[in-house]
């Protein structure tokens, strides 16, 4: 068995990184994943970009290459009849559907959850939102930034002196997604002992919420109102990034034997008898005065040279990574993260291996497919259709 | 089928703080029977000094009470619908009691740092001995090879380590990180999948396996796109604050009150219609400079100014039903009070109520992952330390009432922390 979900097959309706990244983490671990695309324009993070010397290629914008890497890519008119149908008689053959259109939109395409179970009681329909499709927010419009904002992440993060910031790309669609892909894995595993098939529902402003260390119990706990403390951490100090000679590193000193260790590495032990500085609500506390003892230090220093002597006295360090800097880390290279995947338009990458590694089963590296590259193999396997009626569905438009 | 999709599968759980608890969250809140595997003095002392107590925030009102360690909202949060046995690891007779229970058991999983397990002689290859289709997950911060793997890390220094910092912050100031230790649930929602999948390899094959989970490398895959770009442009992306490579305006706007925010993002010409009418400002509509997306995000400051001048005066949700209603995509920085009692998450009933004997009554979040068939189930508030030991130990792990005075006696197992 080379990927665990060999033999499972999806259909990726998702036009969003949410349904993307479940349909690319499935494909990762074995599964026949189909990206259905729009005839002609394609997918809307072909749009996205990068692209090779910034020229826009919808077959080389890295959003899409990254999120669909390892599927099979088809093309489907979803908004006509015709396209309907053909995406029925595909369900039928499917184990499970990815989609992210948002709350009613498949259902007026009669291609929504109860439709589609009609035709496949077994299929697995998994529709990721927003919102969800409940609830007074269930039809509001939503970008990464506004999801950031609402799931209460960017009120945590930033100066606490100026506005929240939002965070890194587009997480609230990538922890949706991750709970999607353990959301499929549930409902095939329940659907093995009997429950058939079912609907798994996903909500980015719900992964974000649930996401959270401890906001949301300490408020309900104690009525504490957590603020954001810029780069430092409500917990002990210092949990921060500190600028050093070229460039920044991020430093997690969580305990006070850690803080020992640390003052002795600075050539300051005296430090740990300082009222001041003796525990880790102390370090907080008088954490800008702390700053001011220790950053010349980190200052006369380069980052890998500071990970390196924290490291070999066991104080959590490391160095802030640029992606230039990642794709150079040799922890990474020796374990042999970067997938190196060659691609028509896009030429060969390195790729992000998978998020864990199985043992029996390590799945396979792939790339992501042209606009309707597998159009006649899908069709063909799938569903019988010969090249006579794939140019008839090509001609009427629906491929 | 009886109800949840996991009924029957037994975990144990040697995970602490968050990564770990929050991967068995999700298999405990369906139907997983997670059995927590703890030191005595995994939850912290004995006794919590007054001032952290009340400054922590993790305490009901602030007060740690007679037993603090079942009383941390932090633990009970991620730790409900679990059991509790405590077992000294360190100690022969812990070892030997652990591996009755892994005889007993379909999956392990653990987030020490690589040589732990090893060292207490519960590595793969040895747990396989006990029980040949076990399936072990280890998810440390490096993963259990490579020249990093024995690094000390937290979420809070892989963050930076994997790239996520450098791609935000203030334009005028360095990286930054997240309120959060973010790589943490990235590293447990991934975890989770990583249990299923081996479950699934094993009703098909009857064989278990082995996962080696880097937090490091699960954190690159949530900005992964980042990394291809680089490759295909060659630039590092630029730390755009609350900007967006294309879409404009895109950011974060003052409203009425201290400390209270709005987010507006506009991404097609009907949003921007919508807001210039919210706005009052007819102008900005017909202006054909701001026509067009490039148009915008080239004179995205004299834009910004003008919704500035409106949401400063606006309490921020009315503001956001507003925009909403205009069809712009609007959302108020919600911090954990408007979180906890917000009108949409209590409609989709996302705080279940769970009672704990010594933490009391209080809702907490709950499960994203919603199942129409086999939804998820809240149970049980998060288990007392050992609350479980007699009935594991003496039930499961066959121990007899004399074996197990014995090893209470010797503190091996025990309900609250050594000192």
């Amino acid at each position: 068995m080379e990927g665990v979900l060999d033999g499972v097959r999806v259909l990726d309706v998702s036009e969003s990184a949410s349904g993307a990244y479940c349909g690319r983490l499935l494909a990762c671990y074995g599964a026949e994943v189909i990206k259905v695309e729009p005839p002609g324009t394609g997918d809307p993070a072909r749009r996205a970009g990068p692209f090779p010397e910034d020229r826009p290629d919808p077959e080389a914008s890295a959003a899409f290459l990254y999120l669909n890497a390892g599927k099979k890519g088809i093309t489907l008119n979803l908004e006509a009849a015709g396209g309907q149908a053909v995406l029925r008689e595909l369900a039928a053959a499917a184990d499970v559907l990815l989609e992210d259109a948002g709350p009613g939109v498949m259902d007026g395409r009669g291609l929504g959850w109860e439709d589609l179970a009609r035709v496949n009681p077994a299929l697995i329909y998994v529709s990721l939102s927003p919102f969800g499709a409940t609830g007074p927010y269930a039809t509001y419009r939503a970008t990464q930034l506004t999801l950031y904002a609402l799931g209460g992440y960017m009120y945590l993060t930033g100066d606490p002196d100026r506005e929240p910031l939002q965070g890194p790309g587009s997480q609230p669609a990538y922890l949706a997604g991750a709970h999607a892909l353990t959301g499929v894995m549930l409902a095939l595993l329940a659907r093995e002992a009997g429950a058939g098939g079912q609907r798994v529902e996903v909500s980015e402003l719900e992964s974000v919420a649930a996401a959270h260390q401890w906001t949301i119990t300490r408020y309900n706990y104690s009525g504490t109102v957590q603020r954001r403390i810029g780069n430092r951490y409500d917990f002990g100090h210092p949990i921060t990034i500190y600028p050093c000679a070229d460039g920044y590193v991020g430093i997690g000193i969580s305990t006070d034997e850690q803080a020992e260790r640390f003052f002795v590495l600075i050539g300051r032990p005296e430090l740990l008898a300082d009222p001041r500085f003796g525990t880790n609500l102390a370090r907080l506390l008088h954490a800008d005065e702390f700053d001011e003892i220790v950053l010349p230090w980190f200052r006369a220093r380069g980052k890998e040279e500071i990970t390196r002597l924290c490291q070999e006295l066991r104080v959590p360090c490391s160095p802030v990574t640029e992606v230039d800097e990642l794709l150079a880390n040799e922890h990474l290279a020796a374990r042999g993260f970067w997938q190196e995947v060659p691609h028509p338009a896009a030429g060969t990458l390195h790729y992000p291996g998978p998020p864990f590694r199985m043992s029996e089963t390590p799945g396979r590296p792939g790339r992501a497919p042209l606009l309707g590259e597998h159009n006649e193999e899908v069709y063909g396997v799938w569903l019988g259709y010969d090249r006579q009626r794939l140019t008839l569905l090509r001609r009427a438009g629906v491929i | 089928m009886t109800g949840l999709p996991l009924e029957g599968v037994r975990v144990l759980d040697l995970t602490r703080v968050w990564a770990g608890p929050l991967a068995t969250r999700i298999l405990a809140d369906f139907g997983a029977e997670v059995i927590k595997v703890e030191s005595r003095s995994a939850r912290g002392p004995a006794s919590v000094p007054a001032e952290y107590a009340r400054r922590s925030g993790f305490y009901p009102n602030g007060e740690a009470g007679e037993r603090p360690w079942n009383r941390n909202g932090f633990h009970n949060k991620m730790n409900r619908n679990k059991r509790s046995v405590t077992i000294e690891l360190n100690t022969e007779d812990g070892v030997a009691l652990f591996r009755r229970l892994v005889a007993v058991s379909d999956v392990v999983i653990e987030n020490y740092s690589p040589r732990v397990m090893a060292n207490f002689g519960l590595d793969y290859p040895r747990l396989r001995e006990v029980r040949p289709d076990i399936i072990m997950v280890s998810m440390p911060g490096y993963g259990m090879t490579g020249p990093y793997r024995d690094r000390v890390s937290y979420g809070t220094t892989l963050e930076p380590e994997a790239g996520l910092s450098s791609l935000m912050g203030y334009p005028d100031r360095g990286p930054q990180r997240l309120g959060v230790a973010y790589p943490d649930p990235v590293a447990g929602i991934h975890a989770a999948g990583a249990v299923l999948m081996a479950l699934w390899h094993r009703r098909r094959t009857g064989r278990g396996q082995y996962v080696d989970l880097a937090q490091v490398e699960t954190a690159v895959n949530v900005i992964g796109e980042y990394v291809v770009g680089y490759q295909l442009n060659g630039r590092r992306p630029a730390r755009l604050g609350n900007r967006h490579p294309w879409m404009a305006p895109h950011g974060c706007y003052p409203c009425r009150g201290e400390d209270r925010w709005i987010t507006i993002a506009v991404g097609d010409d009907a949003a921007w219609q919508g807001l210039c009418r919210v706005l009052g400002r007819p102008d900005l509509a017909a202006d054909p400079r701001l026509a067009t997306p490039q148009g915008r995000w080239e004179h995205q400051e004299e834009i910004d100014t003008a919704i500035r001048s409106w949401t400063q005066d606006q309490e921020m949700l009315d503001a956001m039903h507003r925009l909403q209603a205009a069809g712009v995509p609007a959302g108020a920085v919600l911090d954990a009070r408007d979180l906890a009692t917000n009108e949409h998450l209590e409609a989709r009933g996302f705080f279940p109520r769970l009672t704990h004997p010594d933490a009391g009554t209080h809702p907490y979040p709950g499960q994203p992952i919603r199942l129409s068939a086999t939804p998820a189930v809240f149970r049980t508030d998060a288990p007392r330390l050992g609350e479980h030991n007699e009935e594991v130990f003496k039930g499961l792990a066959g121990l007899s009432d004399q074996e197990y005075d014995r090893l209470v006696e010797q503190g091996v197992i025990g309900d609250r922390p050594p000192h």
